[in-house]
């Protein structure tokens, strides 16, 4: 079962949201990343037959995806805005769902939806006592509940702990294994770690890069970065470090140290080193360029 | 069908909104009561209470509240992707919303109807006018559904035709009348209760036709129009 999608754009008015995109999706785990307002939300829901587009073509196994109701017997959708009847509890939001598909035996579609999210022994509390964790389980659950073979998550992992982070990504990546199409996605790198599959990057629009997540992963390591530093010695540390290879220039402010390092990854390990050798206390590192459209343009460059 | 209809009957009772409902019928009970038990002529307060303010008030206000809240309420919040994403034709999912707000809004000016006209004459212009409500419930809760797929702001608009057409130029302009669902509403009454305390300003002809186009074509209109619902603007 594939998503195809060939040559699509999207504009309200003058704006331009997604920007003649193509991709193609098939069995696995596909993360969608991007900076807000990349476009991810306007693609998922053209996908998802909720949008049409301006130019282009969606298609869910050879289906067009618009004013086409019939697709989703084979379409799931986990959508960003955390929309739940909280008056209702996981199993009868549930429930619901498995009707409104007309399947043959609700009931038992709906348990084996909620075991598969491991939300069983919760199921019968109302939807408004959940965690942010346990609601977002509980609509995968009824998003799941007619074993889609597609199934598109926008930003299931916003606003997860770690733990609970790790759990769906789990769930997703044993999804996808099963051979379903799975696409999800993600405006935090940080957040798809535990991913194993192709990512899709996403820039202003338009499909900046794509690839296999641990190419991609390691370019992100790798990117220069700019720290501020500050220490007890800040102009002897300033020496120490200039010596180091991962560490392009250093500049000696009132403030502290601004460091440009060529590498995260090398340059964060070897700072505390340095520190102990030279007997110099770090009060202070602070990464100072963090802000995710850098990062994701540096990616796009690379 | 009838899971659509199950969710959306919660979805409304759920809300506060609900209470909304309470005050008019109460309103309009509570303001015939004291003419009748005064010794006042039927006649000289039964225009005012029966059409001022059941057939160009309460009526509309009510069919607004629950028109926009099955339909327009889950537009709001979001939750309309969930029916929106499952294998249904989309009239499959406005036919039973609808019935759903036709029952709340007939069943709320059911009681207050029946019993202003109880008091005013007798039981027969009590079913009268429920007859006359009921048709009225139907008309405004297509205009009132259909328009929650038309505009963002249903309400807003709901209330402009309310107050403006209905309540405004069809009582002052004759030519409008015929394009009235309250006159529809009042003719139909009239006939069914044939009480000299009604007097309806469009025939009964009229009244039925106009019914059934003014019904048919917003039911249509809401089901095209829903059939290519764009969910927008989601993200920040």
């Amino acid at each position: 079962m594939s998503v195809e999608v060939t040559g699509v754009s999207r504009w309200y008015g003058n704006v331009v949201a997604v920007n003649d995109v193509t991709m193609s999706l098939g069995a696995g785990v596909t993360g969608l990343l991007g900076p807000n307002g990349a476009g991810k939300t306007t693609l998922l829901h053209m996908m998802a037959g909720f949008l049409p587009p301006s130019r282009g073509t969606l298609t869910v196994d050879g289906e067009s995806t618009w004013r086409n109701p019939a697709v989703y017997r084979k379409l799931g959708l986990v959508s960003e805005r955390e929309s739940v009847h909280a008056y209702l509890s996981a199993e009868e939001f549930v429930l619901v769902s498995a009707k409104l598909h007309g399947l043959p035996d609700p009931a038992a579609a709906t348990a084996r939806a909620l075991d598969l999210v491991e939300m069983a022994q919760f199921k019968d509390r109302r939807i408004g006592t959940y965690s942010k964790g346990m609601r977002q389980r509980t609509r995968v659950a009824a998003a799941l509940v007619h074993e889609p073979d597609v199934l598109l998550l926008d930003e299931p992992f916003n606003g997860m702990d770690p733990r609970q982070r790790m759990h769906m990504m789990d769930l997703l990546n044993r999804l996808g294994q099963d051979g379903r199409t799975i696409l999800f996605s993600s405006h935090i790198l940080e957040e798809v770690e535990q991913l194993s599959g192709i990512v899709q990057v996403m820039v202003s629009g338009r499909l900046a890069a794509s690839g296999d997540y641990r190419t991609i992963r390691r370019l992100m390591t790798n990117r220069p970065h700019v720290f501020a530093v500050q220490s007890t010695d800040d102009r002897r540390l300033a020496v120490a470090l200039m010596h180091q290879p991962s560490v392009n220039g250093v500049d000696l402010t009132r403030e502290g140290l601004t460091v440009r390092a060529g590498d995260y990854g090398s340059f964060t390990r070897a700072l505390p080193r340095i520190a102990l050798k030279e007997g110099i206390r770090v009060r202070r590192l602070l990464p100072s360029d963090e802000s995710l459209e850098s990062v994701f343009s540096y990616l796009v460059e690379a | 069908m009838s899971t659509v209809a199950w969710i959306t009957t919660r979805g409304l009772l759920g809300r506060r909104r609900f209470l909304l409902l309470l005050p008019l019928p109460i309103l309009m009970v509570g303001i015939a009561l004291i003419p009748r038990f005064n010794g006042i002529n039927a006649s000289d307060w039964t225009q005012p209470v029966i059409v001022a303010l059941g057939f160009t008030t309460l009526l509309p206000i009510v069919a607004l509240i629950v028109g926009t809240g099955v339909l327009g309420a889950e537009i709001d919040d979001g939750t309309i992707t969930h029916i929106l994403s499952k294998p249904l034709a989309r009239w499959r999912i406005v036919v039973p919303k609808l019935l759903v707000a036709i029952g709340v809004t007939a069943a709320t000016a059911a009681v207050p109807f029946y019993i202003v006209g109880a008091l005013a004459s007798g039981p027969r212009l009590g079913l009268g006018l429920i007859v006359g409500s009921t048709v009225g419930a139907v008309l405004y809760s297509t205009i009132f559904v259909a328009l929650s797929l038309i505009s963002r702001r249903p309400v807003l608009l709901g209330l402009v035709y309310v107050i403006v057409w209905e309540g405004l130029l069809s009582n002052l302009v004759s030519g409008t009348r015929v394009l009235s669902v309250q006159q529809y509403a009042l003719t139909i009454a009239d006939k069914a209760s044939s009480s000299p305390l009604l007097s309806g300003n469009v025939s009964f002809t009229v009244a039925v036709v106009m019914s059934i186009v003014v019904a048919v074509g917003f039911l249509a209109l809401a089901i095209r129009r829903l059939e290519s619902f764009s969910v927008t603007g989601e993200t920040s």
